[in-house]
């Protein structure tokens, strides 16, 4: 275990003493409920928003079970990433209804408008484009959302108004990092 | 004094102006240089008009008051042109009013019996004594007082509920079987994982009434003899798990969960489990390997989750609006049930319409009730008033109805004798416009990208029928695809172990059934009836609507168009990818397909 910790890169979010503490919380409160690994990732993947590889062993260790075990339920279920996504996600919900209500030409725009495709970040870590699943808002098709936030019935000469307020929050965010 | 007919007042508030008002007004004073406007409409900005609800940016004209909302530049050449040149008020951009209960559940319509959404967007799902108000709990105090665990059994038997989450079993049945399954522990489990696309039914109820699904698993946990529930809900519904949440808190407060509920020794708790994406989870099995922590792989039956299901105990699992049923069968008796639907379908179904439909959302309908009357009665018709097509239940592993069923008495038996399945109740309305070759093409791509792998014919199958079908609406198909397509499908159907590889051909055999010559117009002419296959057509700019507003081209995600402001636009094919955006956005209707 020991050994272990010490070959984790320094940028996982085991490595950094605010993030360990959320992960320790969450495995204390949950190994030992019957099913907890289930609840145990989707508690990380919430709160740390990635399950990186590291997290992944740690967790075995952690709940006694092979590290391949943990692996093959978190690559089973697509809501898990084992890397970070930007600092914001636009989802295109390609349920059915959206489908046919319009999404596809959605997607066209958003690719012309960030220069990435779904499942792809852009290179300043801002936005993250993805697919998604019917997200039941189907009587408002089509829907996107945009972090947590659902927006129906997308034009496609609305959508950049909603993009630009991402993409303007972001810029707000990195100036004060900077 | 200049003296204006009209005043145009433009919001310009923070939120406005982050969304673009100030591209609105220079468009606007534009618009009315280029139309000799100016002298009679004045331009004045202001600050927040009215309602907060309403998205910016927008705009208010006076004298006549209309309140045009979520505008885009693009949108005002039109505007300018029909409401200050022709004086019609343009209706698709007034600012709708934000009915904040409800647009997904209006007010039920004629043709509709509200039994499991009878709550909904009524009381406040976080607080547990607006449902005691109507009855809540009531039903759990008389199933636990006044009956046993058998005659609670025969009672819902009597009522012919079955499950509302696809197979439709008869519930009393399922309970029966775990009550006499041996063993001390048992467990009820509540499928609320909803997959299907297009279906909303069993969110909604989760959402604005979470106490009937409690207290119908509490019921059904007391008929079987469990004293631990899991409700398994997707985790794309956020909101229905915070709801569920709440509510199990407030139960537990007010003693209907726990231990020695109402003073009777009965015990149930019950929690919520979190999927994460995989649509196989909604299959029982693999929602209990999902549940116990492990990877969502359906498993063989028998054995049967009522004798060995969750820790291999066991278990009794329904759906969200089965469960949602049961305190008003327990209340008003087997009898006020079984007299609503069909010979072997009883009570109501909730169904989500979505689609090419005027009133889209959702609906609950006795059963017994045609597609005709939920099309047009209650769905109003289709939108543009273009004709119908089909219409699509059950989901991904259900089938496409053509308009010669459209009299059909919708229950269990009749839409499996046409070939598709009830299934939770997601149906899509598909007009005249859509490709049924695409449509199977689209589920195709679902299901084959949420098959868990675990079978053969299930994994590569629905893989080979992918590429065909993407063939064909390619323009690539070749005689015999067809015969192929089914071989392959009947393959697939006959040898896969759970109901998402069984039900994985239906989209496409159904579309082969009803619209064969759909498919054979791809195949032998090259040609895409629908207009829809991107390889199969090309846009074209009409000379004469086209005003040369430039709309077009701003939004063209390629560039594939050029034109001069206010001359006719062109559209060069070789750069155009078939998009369609160009048509979706131009006011005008200069845009074709050919
Ligand atoms: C691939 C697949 C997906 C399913 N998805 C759901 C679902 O989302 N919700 C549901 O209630 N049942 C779903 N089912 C049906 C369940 O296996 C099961 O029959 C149902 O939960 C039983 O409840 P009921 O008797 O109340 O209908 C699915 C079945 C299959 C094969
Ligand atoms: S039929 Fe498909 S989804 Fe079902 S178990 Fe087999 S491979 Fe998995
Ligand atoms: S169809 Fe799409 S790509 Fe082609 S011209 Fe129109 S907007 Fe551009
Ligand atoms: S299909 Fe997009 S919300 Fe349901």
């Amino acid at each position: 275990m020991l050994k272990f910790l010490e070959t984790i890169p320094a940028t996982d979010p085991l490595a950094k003493p605010e993030q360990r503490q959320i992960i320790d919380q969450i495995l204390e409160e949950n190994k030992d409920i019957p099913g907890g690994l289930m609840v145990i990732l989707n508690e990380l993947q919430n709160r740390i928003g990635f399950i990186s590889l590291a997290m992944q062993q740690y967790v075995s260790h952690k709940m006694r079970i092979p590290t391949s075990t943990v692996h093959g339920v978190v690559s089973f279920y697509s809501f898990f990433t084992t890397t970070p996504r930007g600092r914001h996600t636009v989802k295109f919900c390609m349920g059915t209804a959206c489908y046919v209500g319009g999404v596809p030409q959605l997607i066209e725009k958003a690719k012309q408008t960030l220069g990435v495709d779904p499942g792809q970040t852009t290179p300043d870590g801002n936005v993250t484009i993805e697919l998604c699943r019917c997200v039941g808002a189907c009587s408002q098709a089509p829907v996107v959302v945009v972090d947590e936030e659902v927006h129906g019935r997308v034009r496609p000469n609305k959508f950049p108004q909603i993009l630009r307020a991402v993409l303007d929050q972001g810029k707000q965010t990195s100036e004060q990092q900077a | 004094m200049a003296f204006y007919r009209s005043h145009i007042l433009v919001s310009v508030d923070p939120k406005c102006l982050q969304k673009g008002s100030h591209e609105i007004l220079d468009s606007l004073q534009d618009e009315l240089v280029s139309h000799g406007l100016v002298d009679e409409v004045q331009v004045l900005e202001t600050s927040r008009i009215g309602d907060p609800d309403v998205d910016g940016p927008d705009l208010i004209v006076y004298p006549e008051g209309v309140h045009y909302a979520n505008l885009s530049v693009d949108d005002i050449p039109f505007l300018v042109e029909e409401h200050f040149l022709k004086g019609r008020i343009v209706e698709k951009l007034k600012a709708r009013e934000h009915v904040l209960s409800d647009e997904e559940l209006g007010a039920p319509k004629s043709k509709e019996v509200r039994v499991v959404l009878r709550n909904c967007g009524k009381i406040d799902p976080n607080n547990i004594e607006e449902y005691i108000a109507e009855d809540g709990y009531m039903a759990l105090a008389k199933v636990l007082t006044e009956m046993s665990p058998e005659t609670v059994i025969d009672t819902v038997m009597q009522s012919g509920l079955r499950g509302r989450g696809g197979a439709g079993f008869l519930a009393a049945q399922k309970w029966k079987f775990a009550r006499q399954s041996p063993g001390e522990i048992k467990y009820v489990g509540c499928n609320a994982d909803e997959g299907d696309p297009g279906a909303f039914m069993n969110r909604r109820v989760l959402e604005s009434d979470p106490h009937s699904v409690i207290e119908g698993m509490a019921i059904a946990a007391y008929a079987i003899g469990a004293e631990h529930g899991y409700i398994y809900c997707r985790a794309e519904y956020p909101l229905a798990v915070k709801t569920l949440n709440i509510a199990i808190m407030q139960a537990r407060e007010f003693g209907f969960l726990g231990k020695n509920i109402m003073g009777t020794g009965f015990t149930f708790d019950l929690e919520v489990r979190m999927g994460a994406g995989a649509f196989v989870c909604g299959e029982e099995t693999a929602l209990m390997s999902s549940i116990e922590g492990k990877r969502g792989e359906p498993r063989p039956r028998p054995p049967f989750p009522a004798v060995k299901g969750l820790w291999q105990k066991p278990t009794n699992i329904n759906n969200v609006e089965t469960y949602a049923n049961v305190p008003q069968i327990v209340l008003k008796g087997p009898e006020w049930f079984a007299a609503m639907g069909t010979e072997k379908s009883k009570g109501t179904k909730t169904f989500a319409m979505a689609g090419d439909v005027k009133n889209t959302g959702l609906i609950e309908v006795p059963f017994g009730i045609t597609l005709r009357e939920i099309v047009y009665d209650i769905g109003g018709g289709i939108k543009d008033d273009k004709d119908l097509k089909a219409v699509q239940t059950g989901g991904p592993m259900g089938g496409f109805i053509p308009i010669q069923y459209l009299d059909l008495p919708v229950d269990y038996e009749a839409l499996a004798s046409v070939g598709s399945i009830m299934g939770s109740g997601g149906m899509i309305i598909i007009d005249e416009d859509t490709c049924m070759v695409d449509m199977a093409r689209f589920f195709m791509e679902f299901t084959q990208d949420e098959s868990c792998g675990k079978c053969v014919p299930c994994r590569v199958g629905t893989r080979r029928l992918l590429e065909i079908l993407t063939r064909i609406c390619e323009g690539k198909g070749q005689e015999g695809d067809i015969e192929q397509l089914e071989n392959l499908s009947q393959e697939i159907r006959a040898d896969s172990l759970c109901g998402l590889g069984q039900g994985a051909p239906n989209p496409v055999l159904t579309s082969i059934k009803y619209f064969r010559e759909e498919y054979e117009a791809h195949i032998r002419e090259k040609r895409c009836p629908a207009k829809v296959c991107r390889a199969l057509i090309s846009y074209e700019i009409l000379e004469g609507p086209c005003t040369g507003c430039t709309v077009c081209a701003r939004n063209c995600p390629v560039n594939a168009i050029s034109g001069e402001r206010r001359q006719t636009h062109l559209i060069d094919p070789d750069i155009c990818i078939c998009c369609g955006i160009c048509m979706q956005v131009c006011n005008f209707n200069a845009i074709r397909i050919n």
